[in-house]
């Protein structure tokens, strides 16, 4: 019997909702007689136990540290001591930001076995098994952690579905070791508001990815959008670049399109970041010259093709001169 | 003063490609290899630090790997880096992040750096976390997904920004020496001028062994990582439906899709 050990995240006071799916994932690892253990790291631990109360978890430890929000030394210092004391054989973080800042130091540190972006975890004959993607999410990759007693892995979000029904678990507490801080977070900034797109009321979404190739094309694709009636979304490098606003972005560290229900993806080849922030949306038309793109593998429809071409055409459709 | 530039040989996958005889990786002869964007990045943030400085900066780029990899070192050279150091080993043939990490904080130790810059990840791996590693084997304070930063040379703490989920930003303050993993879009990479790519031609590659930075062959390959892949497998093709025919006849497909769910007649 041993401890699968989920990190549960919180900023701002709230609870990251990747937290809850770390649970689900835990139990597709449970052999006989594991308990699921969620250990909660905050200044006030006690108030994020509530939504945590879910089965399939065991125990939640309230570990109350002294710095509001992330910070490394105190993670690790915390999440090492967890392990010190209950050595788990698996423990569950966020594939997110705040666990690229630690996650991996811990690894360095405690020599775990360890592996991130992981969407996939299985026992196969008593060894856990991890997958990932590799070559930019055009192959998956399994692998395994030979002669490690305690395994950290890095689950992307959006894969494994949150538990619904409540729990009992027992509420325990943790005093992790003092961490002396070596950064000190200052404040938060909110993201610009750019101009009046809304992204995440937007229902129908029209967007444009390096496939665009130069700036100067992003006004074609602008009538396209307000021909169709779409709402004009960019991917990462579109608005790195400044062709558009960083508050028309979509993915993971853009908006969050969570009303959109018709997205139509040109030039996208579909970066994991990107894809995240689509897949509650109900029908995907990819756009792309490049037939192996990864975005085709969560579309619902593709169109391999010339996206110029397919936007003269389309723009025709609704009224537009070719 | 100095910073030092952790760099990747990424390895993106031709058209067709096949999966390795033993199953565990692509066939090299189907990779095409390029410096991996996120240094691009890191690269120009250390060279904008060296040029905006008021005393004199070393920017070193440091990567692992075969001969081959000397062509995005000479890269980096003509986008700026003062030097380049590539240190490899058959033994390293391999290796996870943790042990590529290990590899670059002993270079770390013998350059001394005042900051060591990574990629937040690569883009062939998407791994996120050999430059964390690095720092943990450094001891060093760190931080991940910077994509805004101050720092003036030999100040002794550097204000940076975090690029949190959602587009929020987290401004933090960090002791030096440190590592930062630096995001895309913190500034704008430039283009080598073609005097510049002649330059770094001629410009020395410094090549170090394992022995060279004090490790030996169990530190790195298998032996010295943390995970192994047992298999590599093309996933099964997600569920998009083609829309077959001309440009017009998958436009005139597209134009019926967005009127349905628009609830106009046609």
């Amino acid at each position: 019997m041993s401890a699968i050990l989920v990190i549960a995240e919180q900023r701002r006071g709230e609870l990251r909702p990747q937290s809850l799916e770390l649970i689900t994932a835990a139990q597709a690892l449970r052999k006989a007689g594991d308990e699921v253990v969620v250990a909660v790291i905050a200044p006030d631990p006690g108030r994020f136990v509530t939504p945590l109360r879910l089965a399939g978890v065991d125990e939640i430890i309230e570990v109350a540290v002294g710095t509001a929000e992330f910070d490394p030394d105190t993670f690790e210092a915390a999440v090492g001591a967890l392990i010190a004391e209950r050595r788990p054989s698996v423990v569950l973080v966020a594939h997110s930001v705040d666990s690229f800042g630690y996650a991996a130091a811990l690894a360095a540190t405690l020599a775990l076995g360890f592996a991130t972006d992981v969407f996939a975890v299985q026992q196969v004959e008593g060894a856990l098994v991890a997958t990932r993607g590799g070559y930019g999410q055009k192959v998956s990759v399994e692998v395994d952690f030979p002669g490690r007693s305690t395994v950290l892995l890095a689950l992307r979000g959006n894969v494994f579905k949150p538990p619904e029904a409540p729990g009992a678990p027992r509420i325990t507490s943790f005093t992790p070791p003092a961490a002396a801080s070596r950064s000190r977070a200052r404040a938060f900034i909110e993201p610009p508001a750019g101009d009046d797109a809304d992204m995440t009321g937007a229902e129908f979404i029209l967007t444009i990815g390096r496939g665009i190739g130069e700036e100067a094309n992003v006004a074609q694709f602008r009538e396209l959008a307000d021909a169709v009636g779409a709402t004009l979304g960019c991917s990462r490098p579109i608005a790195d670049a400044g062709w558009l606003p960083k508050s028309r972005q979509v993915g993971q560290s853009g908006k969050t399109a969570t009303a959109c229900k018709l997205y139509i993806a040109m030039g996208v080849s579909g970066a994991i970041q990107h894809l995240a922030g689509m897949k509650h949306v109900n029908t995907i038309v990819a756009v792309n010259s490049d037939a192996n793109a990864s975005i085709f593998g969560v579309a619902t429809y593709g169109i391999v093709g010339d996206i110029f071409e397919i936007a003269n055409e389309l723009k025709h459709e609704f009224g537009g001169a070719a | 003063m100095k910073i030092m530039v952790a760099v990747k040989q990424v390895a993106a996958l031709d058209e067709d490609f096949e999966i390795r005889g033993d199953g565990r990786d692509v066939d090299p002869d189907f990779l095409i290899r390029d410096l991996n964007e996120w240094d691009d990045f890191s690269l120009e943030e250390a060279v904008r630090i060296k040029e905006a400085a008021a005393t004199p900066i070393e920017v070193v780029a440091v990567s692992i790997g075969p001969d081959e990899v000397d062509e995005s070192l000479r890269k980096c050279l003509a986008k700026g880096a003062d030097r380049a150091v590539r240190i490899w080993d058959d033994a390293v043939t391999g290796s996870d992040p943790i042990a590529i990490a290990r590899i670059l904080a002993a270079v770390a130790r013998r350059e001394s750096p005042d900051l060591l810059f990574a990629g937040v990840q690569s883009s062939d791996q998407s791994h996120a976390a050999t430059g964390i590693a690095a720092a943990a084997f450094l001891g060093w304070p760190h931080a991940a997904v910077v994509n805004h930063l101050s720092w003036t040379a030999g100040a002794r703490t550097a204000v940076f920004r975090r690029e949190l989920e959602g587009g929020l930003l987290q401004e933090v303050e960090i002791d030096a020496p440190a590592a930062l993993t630096i995001q895309l879009g913190i500034n704008t990479p430039r283009y080598a001028s073609l005097r510049s790519i002649k330059q770094a031609a001629a410009k020395p590659i410094e090549v170090l062994s394992l022995h060279d930075v004090g490790l030996g062959e169990a530190d790195v390959g298998e032996a010295g990582s943390s995970s192994r892949v047992r298999r590599m497998y093309v996933p099964p093709k997600g569920q998009a439906q083609l829309i077959e025919g001309d440009a017009a006849a998958q436009a005139r497909r597209l134009a019926a899709i967005i009127r349905e769910f628009k609830g106009d007649p046609a």
